[in-house]
């Protein structure tokens, strides 16, 4: 059956709910921040309407410059040690039976209902030196004193990558579950040993599916702002926690607003740069 | 500045949701009995539950003005809600318990009503730095409670109480220190100031500021936390894994009475007090009542219930009061207090801000 082009208005009736949605809860929010990120800050008060360009100023420095380098470098970091994790993981599940499937899923999906606070806390106490990981090695006679892991940069990216793993595999396990298992088949008849054809048949297939995963993971990651608090340092602080500073502790809306804006422009020119060069591998 | 309302709502608030449901379901009841009202806005948490349970009803009796308690929301949130409502002719309460910072945000668009001295006549018994003046020496707030941060230690790694804020720039203590991360709440430029330059005078001048910055930036090797969640940071004093820093003295010594191995002292520079003001929308119609409750409030006896059983420190003078050593002791010292520069934290904050940010992160 052939697909009609939609005739009248009513027959794009179903879009308007989802086209309202995205106008009150994005559109007009989205437009809002753009606009106050123009407003005059006025400190020891509030701010006043105005169209200046002093909040984007202020953020074009070295050291703001710094902290978004240091946001991105950690959420492509995130992504690809989530991804690098679930892939062969989420593979190997997706060969499990149907039973264990289910019990692994609902696991991981039970990850999803703890809070990023509790997250947070539970790695810092995991990564602590009185009530930490090293006690058990030192017990075992690996290490001569339990040490604190946190806060470090290691500790951020194991927060980091905790969190957002079940995503990953949440969003790698369909593509996985529908992939045509005779393209397996047809390497190993060929002599290609497993571990080969993982990386030489299945990867390759997948590689929208994983382009996404990477994309998604990395907008995610992106957003972080109580992990990088908990478990590192102030210099691993994300660009996320300063704006938030701004916004909520020294009621600087428009400069706050002005980094979130620079910070959405920043994440959608590299999605769109990723996708450019995909394309262009693909005709390739 | 704000922010340690906001934290210290945090703190406490932990303690204290259940009873607050039985103490707004009680309210009703007050309201229809008494002709004369008050809707009186406080910290949501802790602070409302205990102003619920130990101080409204009080009042009440005393004057047959009935209390409805607002639970205030944190940070600034509050202060942009009463001016909003304010510009439209509302007070979504008619006095409130405000942050020093957002009592000089409010001067700036006349959104607290002056008050007349002749009416509160107990406000004699203050200490002179918890009156809040406009520029032009109209009285804008009255001091509320005040608290202190102190230098805290946990007692199984330091056997000895250090005496000095000194102990923060000491090489021995490399990684050992849990500061809060805001230049606005942790108050560290007038820490340094006093320890170092003689007074918080020496951060009149920019230059005399990015001196105090320098100084403090020998501090930063020391630390292991900058923290912004009290939580994280009580954990880590009580256990031993951040063993020194700054806190709450009067949420350090609650954790001390339940045998957790922590102190606080009052260092020889002085601990630092911060403090709310009540004051009154201008929108609010009730001025004699909220005259009266504010003087009620700073009646000694009502400053030493609030000691007692909030654990706040009293903003009226030390003489007035019936509190004996060990009750004083608790929650204030008689050394002289740091006090907090928010003048400051308001013409300049933006530019301390900036240069805070970048000590710590950079």
């Amino acid at each position: 059956m052939k697909r009609e082009a939609p005739q009248s208005i009513a027959d794009y009736g179903p879009l308007f709910f989802p086209a309202g949605m995205l106008l009150v809860f994005f559109v007009v929010p989205f437009g809002t921040m753009i606009v106050v990120s123009f407003f005059q800050r006025q400190q020891g008060g509030f701010y006043t309407p105005a169209f200046v360009f002093s909040n984007y100023e202020r953020f074009l420095s070295v050291f703001f410059g710094g902290v978004l380098g240091f946001s991105l470098m950690l959420a492509v970091t995130v992504a690809i040690c989530c991804v690098v994790l679930a892939l062969p993981f989420t593979y190997l599940l997706s060969k499990l039976p149907r039973r264990l499937q289910v019990i692994w899923l609902v696991a991981l999906l039970s990850v999803l209902s703890l809070s990023e606070v509790i997250i947070g806390f539970a790695w810092s106490t995991l990564f602590s030196r009185t009530a930490g990981i090293t006690n058990i090695l030192v017990q075992l006679g690996l290490m001569k004193q339990a040490v604190a892991l946190s806060p470090s940069f290691g500790a951020v990216l194991t927060g980091m990558v905790y969190q957002a793993l079940p995503y990953t595999v949440l969003v790698l396990y369909p593509a996985l579950v529908r992939l045509d298992p005779t393209l397996m088949e047809a390497a190993r008849t060929l002599g290609s040993s497993p571990v080969r054809a993982f990386f030489n048949v299945l990867v390759p297939a997948l590689r929208n599916t994983i382009m996404a995963t990477l994309i998604m993971v990395f907008i995610f990651a992106l957003g972080s702002y109580l992990l990088p608090q908990i478990l590192g340092r102030p210099q691993h602080w994300t660009l996320s926690v300063l704006i938030t500073d701004q916004a909520i502790y020294q009621s600087n809306m428009p400069f706050a607003a002005a980094m979130a804006v620079f910070l959405v422009l920043v994440t959608l020119g590299l999605v769109a740069l990723t996708l450019l060069i995909g394309r262009k591998g693909e005709k390739a | 500045m704000d922010t340690i309302i906001k934290t210290a709502v945090n703190r406490r608030t932990v303690l204290a949701a259940g009873a607050l449901g039985t103490a707004m379901l009680a309210m009703p009841s007050v309201l229809r009995a008494q002709d004369k009202s008050l809707k009186i806005g406080v910290y949501g948490g802790y602070f409302k539950n205990s102003f619920d349970k130990n101080i409204f009803p009080e009042f009440t009796k005393a004057t047959g003005i009935a209390v409805e308690s607002v639970a205030e929301p944190t940070g600034e949130a509050w202060l942009v809600q009463l001016e909003q409502a304010a510009k439209a002719g509302a007070a979504p309460a008619d006095i409130s318990m405000m942050s020093q910072v957002a009592m000089i945000k409010g001067q700036s668009t006349e959104l607290w009503t002056p008050l007349d001295t002749a009416k509160l006549p107990n406000a004699k018994n203050l200490l002179d730095r918890f009156i809040n003046k406009y520029p032009d020496g109209r009285i804008a707030g009255i001091g509320a409670v005040a608290w202190y941060i102190t230098l805290v230690t946990n007692t199984d790694v330091y056997k000895e109480a250090p005496t000095s804020w000194q102990a923060f720039w000491d090489p021995a203590n490399a990684d050992k220190l849990g500061l809060l991360a805001l230049v606005s709440n942790s108050f560290l430029l007038e820490v340094t100031a006093k320890t170092f330059f003689g007074g918080t005078n020496a951060l009149d001048t920019e230059e005399g500021i990015l001196k105090v910055f320098d100084k403090l930036a020998e501090v930063k090797p020391n630390v292991r936390l900058w923290y912004r969640d009290e939580a994280q940071f009580e954990q880590a004093l009580k256990s031993g894994e951040i063993p020194m820093g700054q806190y709450y003295h009067d949420v350090t010594g609650l954790a001390a009475s339940e045998g957790h191995p922590v102190r606080s002292t009052f260092p020889k520079e002085g601990g630092v007090q911060d403090s709310g003001c009540w004051a009154v929308s201008r929108a609010s119609k009730k001025i004699d009542e909220a005259h009266i409750f504010i003087d009620y409030m700073s009646q000694p006896a009502i400053q030493a219930t609030l000691s007692r059983k909030v654990g706040t420190a009293p903003t009226v003078k030390r003489e007035l009061l019936d509190l004996n050593e060990k009750e004083f002791a608790a929650v204030s010292s008689d050394i002289e207090p740091i006090l907090p520069r928010y003048d400051l934290l308001t013409t300049k904050a933006d530019f301390l801000n900036q240069k805070w940010t970048e000590l710590i992160v950079g």
